[in-house]
């Protein structure tokens, strides 16, 4: 491990940290832009981070711990996952311990956590939003492991950075026509993970209707700031695993100096800009889900990518 | 007329004066039940129910039924001992009479026989045995506030969950309290608690002068301020015998057409917020927003508060104003039909508003919904129609209804709703007639009763004003149709889902603040 895979390792887990309230912004401004309403500053969640950490918390009488831990666990687990994903450079000393099962795993713990939490304080809220939140859970992680198994059957490894190198070694451009499966449930996945229209909805204020911003509404101050914030991470962290699995291209190579990564952080910024973009259509388009349609609109999701492996299975033979 | 149609209702009934056909009869106990059986029969609807103090007048305290047939409204009085103010209750005809019942021992100790007893609009604000609206307590006493726990219906059995949305809610919207009791998702039980906003409106009028207190009756409810407004002045108009001018009835109507198609487009943007949708949201609030700034612009005031006055109207509209409003007509018009198309194709949006909250006409019927949600669910009855007032006889307009009962048919009736009140407007003001924009309303003699009743957005807005010596006001109630619609959310919302009732709820769009008074 030389110096700059080091720097780059740590770069890239500030980069995420400090981008992902930009993505938040930037898919806020054109969901207003397409809604035609005049948008929010691109910095407003900056603002609003900086507005809650100046603040003094209030907890509930009844919080344990757990209640005042689960933030900063979220948040760990969500800056850890932006460690093992190649979103700049696939130089990640990190990503060789950890793998992409390890990375659901991840996922997977930051949910746990908070689902804990908003039970913890027996709110009515809470304990509705936590369980709807593990039933989307336990619905999304299986569809988000086959959207996985798809690339790591393309080039036999678990590890993103292997599957990185795996597409942008390969000569010219291949259509690999089980990525297209895989790509639709990676985005339905993505919607569903993210609270994002047509699974939740971010913006509502509708206590009963709420999955994800049910199971935080005791929370406020710092707390708050850093759910908020390992949300958006979350949502960055969704996008590079789309652009690892899907577009490539851009991302440095492990013999790549320091302007080649700089030219990596500036093909990353455009990516998320398209992909914000997309992501602002998809929610502008359409109108949320009736919650047990959530199911149906996962199964899909499971769906598509199984299809993905079974139509690469037949090519292979 | 059918058999059990008693005969005192016919020979004892005494005409009243209202924009509308009314009488009004005297009754003992056992005839104020003969009157609602009959009534029921009839199939008309209970449109208020309300308390008097008249100790001071007879050494009694009386409640009033108003009933609404096709064609005339009924109001029934029936008086009672000061010592025993007992009545028998109609919550068994009339399942609205619950709550209004209710509500006017709250206010004034007369009690129903039978049924609910636990307190609706007393919240521990005043002290039980204390009656706010008796003439011997003064509208300036207060009490410091004691509140107790109400008793919710328990729900209970395996796997039900009791949940409380309110009164205080996550977004800004009024305060009420919504008991649910739920299975997983769905819903087993709604109970609705209100009167967080009760401000004694009733005591106010008895402190105002007639000539002026329109201007609260425009307060007591926001969204529907012409339709109070409108309501106060019809009744005192017919009291005082005076004629508003033909031209300033028809700026009155074209000012409740607007208040109409102002809510309605708020709620076909707000329903498709509530299920995600945000675009329909922007577009219809970018609607209403012009709208309410025209009505700034031509009636100087953004929702109409005080242009309705005794006489006339508040402001004229200048003939160069127009050809600016037939515009805005055509223009609105074609934007809420390209609205209505992207609603009906909009696959995601259908989803959630077909069968959602279905209110079968079968309930609607026993229930007695009235206005809006009525017409979706079959009550197939709008004043404008069935009892049109000056310049409604002139213009009929069309009935928008529903069988269907899911918030997919409200949404269609107000989609209509606003078309045909948009329809309207433009008839008016193609054909503006001339007169003077108010005329003299004289000082009405002490002890009249007379009635408003006017189809606001919502449904009848009734009021009910009984003047006082020198020119001030002995006893005015005004109703909102929420009275009678709200206990339709608690049976439109079984069977469906926990996350779908926001959704049901903005459908029905109830008031709080015009229910609670």
């Amino acid at each position: 491990m030389n110096a700059l895979a080091l720097v780059s390792q740590l770069g890239g887990v500030v980069l995420a940290v400090a981008l992902a309230p930009l993505l938040a912004g930037w898919v806020a401004q054109c969901r207003a832009w397409l809604q035609s309403r005049s948008a929010p500053s691109l910095l407003l969640p900056y603002r609003t981070l900086r507005k809650l950490f100046r603040k003094d918390a209030a907890l509930a009488t009844q919080a344990s711990p757990l209640f005042r831990a689960a933030p900063y666990a979220v948040f760990g687990a969500m800056a850890t996952a932006a460690a093992i994903i190649p979103s700049v450079t696939t130089d990640l000393p990190l990503a060789r311990v950890a793998d992409a099962i390890a990375l659901v795993g991840l996922f997977a713990t930051a949910r746990v956590f908070i689902a804990l939490a908003a039970m913890d304080i027996g709110t009515v809220f809470g304990s509705m939003g936590a369980r709807r939140e593990m039933m989307i859970g336990f619905l999304a992680e299986p569809a988000l492991l086959m959207v996985l198994f798809n690339a790591f059957l393309m080039f036999g490894s678990t590890a993103l950075p292997t599957i990185v190198k795996g597409t942008l070694d390969a000569d010219g451009l291949t259509l690999h026509p089980s990525l297209a499966f895989a790509g639709v449930a990676f985005v339905m996945v993505l919607l569903a993970e993210n609270a994002r229209i047509p699974i939740d909805n971010p913006g509502t204020h509708l206590e009963v209707t709420m999955i994800h911003e049910s199971m935080v509404l005791e929370y406020s101050a710092r707390h708050l700031a850093l759910i908020e914030w390992a949300s958006w991470l979350k949502l960055f962290n969704y996008a590079c695993i789309g652009f690892t699995l899907f577009v490539p291209w851009g991302i440095a190579p492990r013999t790549a100096g320091p302007l080649g990564l700089l030219l990596a952080i500036v093909w990353l910024l455009a990516k998320l800009a398209v992909a914000g973009a997309v992501l602002a259509v998809i929610e502008t388009v359409s109108a949320k889900l009736r919650i047990f349609r959530a199911p149906e609109f996962l199964s899909m999701a499971f769906l598509l990518a199984v299809l993905g492996l079974l139509v690469h299975l037949l090519l292979q033979s | 007329m059918n058999p059990m149609w008693p005969d005192f209702l016919d020979t004892e009934c005494v005409p009243l004066p209202s924009n509308v056909a009314a009488c009004r009869v005297q009754v003992d106990a056992a005839r104020w039940c003969e009157a609602a059986d009959a009534m029921r029969e009839a199939g008309a609807d209970l449109l208020s129910l309300w308390g008097s103090d008249d100790r001071d007048r007879d050494q009694c305290l009386r409640v009033h039924a108003a009933y609404l047939l096709r064609d005339r409204v009924v109001v029934v009085e029936h008086a009672m001992p000061a010592d025993r103010p007992i009545y028998p209750s109609l919550a068994t005809r009339f399942p609205a009479a619950g709550r209004l019942q209710r509500a006017t021992y709250d206010l004034l100790g007369i009690r129903a026989d039978a049924g609910d007893m636990r307190p609706w609009l007393r919240h521990g604000g005043w002290p039980e045995g204390v009656f706010p609206l008796r003439r011997d307590v003064a509208a300036t006493q207060t009490w410091p506030v004691t509140s107790s726990p109400y008793p919710f219906i328990p729900v209970s059995g395996d796997g039900v969950h009791e949940m409380t949305a309110g009164p205080v809610h996550a977004g800004t919207i009024e305060p009420g309290r919504f008991q649910l009791a739920v299975v997983g998702e769905k819903v087993l039980r709604l109970e609705v608690r209100l009167g967080y906003t009760h401000k004694g409106i009733a005591k106010r009028f008895e402190a105002m002068a007639q000539c002026d207190a329109h201007r609260l009756a425009a307060h007591i409810c926001g969204d529907s301020t012409v339709a109070f407004s409108w309501a106060y002045c019809a009744a005192l108009e017919a009291i005082t015998a005076s004629t508003p001018s033909p031209r300033a009835l028809v700026l009155r109507g074209l000012a409740l057409e607007r208040e109409r198609i102002a809510n309605h487009l708020g709620d076909l943007g707000g329903l498709a917020n509530d299920v995600g949708f945000a675009f329909g949201q922007t577009q219809f609030s970018s609607l209403k927003e012009q709208l309410l700034r025209h009505n700034a612009e031509l009636f100087g005031q953004r929702y109409l508060f005080d242009f309705v006055v005794p006489g006339g109207v508040a402001s004229d509209l200048p003939a160069r104003a127009l050809p600016g409003m037939l515009d805005e007509i055509a223009a609105l018009e074609r934007a809420v039909g390209d609205l209505r198309g992207i609603y009906a194709r909009h696959e995601g949006l259908q989803d959630r508003f077909l069968g959602a909250g279905r209110l079968t006409p079968a309930q609607a019927a026993a229930l007695g919904a009235i206005g809006l949600a009525g017409r979706a669910s079959g009550v197939a009855r709008d004043l404008r129609v069935d009892q049109p007032w000056s310049p409604y006889d002139q213009s009929s307009p069309a009935l928008a209804t529903s069988t269907e009962g899911d918030v997919a048919a409200r949404v269609q009736v107000r989609f209509e709703e606003t078309l045909e009140s948009l329809r309207l407007c433009r008839q008016w003001l193609q054909a503006l007639p001339a007169g003077e924009r108010v005329c003299e309303v004289p000082v009405a003699p002490a002890g009249q009763l007379g009635i408003g009743l006017i189809e606001g957005w919502r449904g009848p807005v009734m009021l009910a004003l009984e003047t006082g010596p020198a020119g001030g006001i002995r006893r005015c109630r005004a109703h909102d149709p929420s009275w009678q619609n709200w206990p339709l959310l608690e049976v439109a919302i079984l069977g469906n889902i926990v996350a779908d009732f926001p959704l049901i709820n903005k459908s029905f769009n109830l008031s709080y603040s015009g229910h609670d008074g």
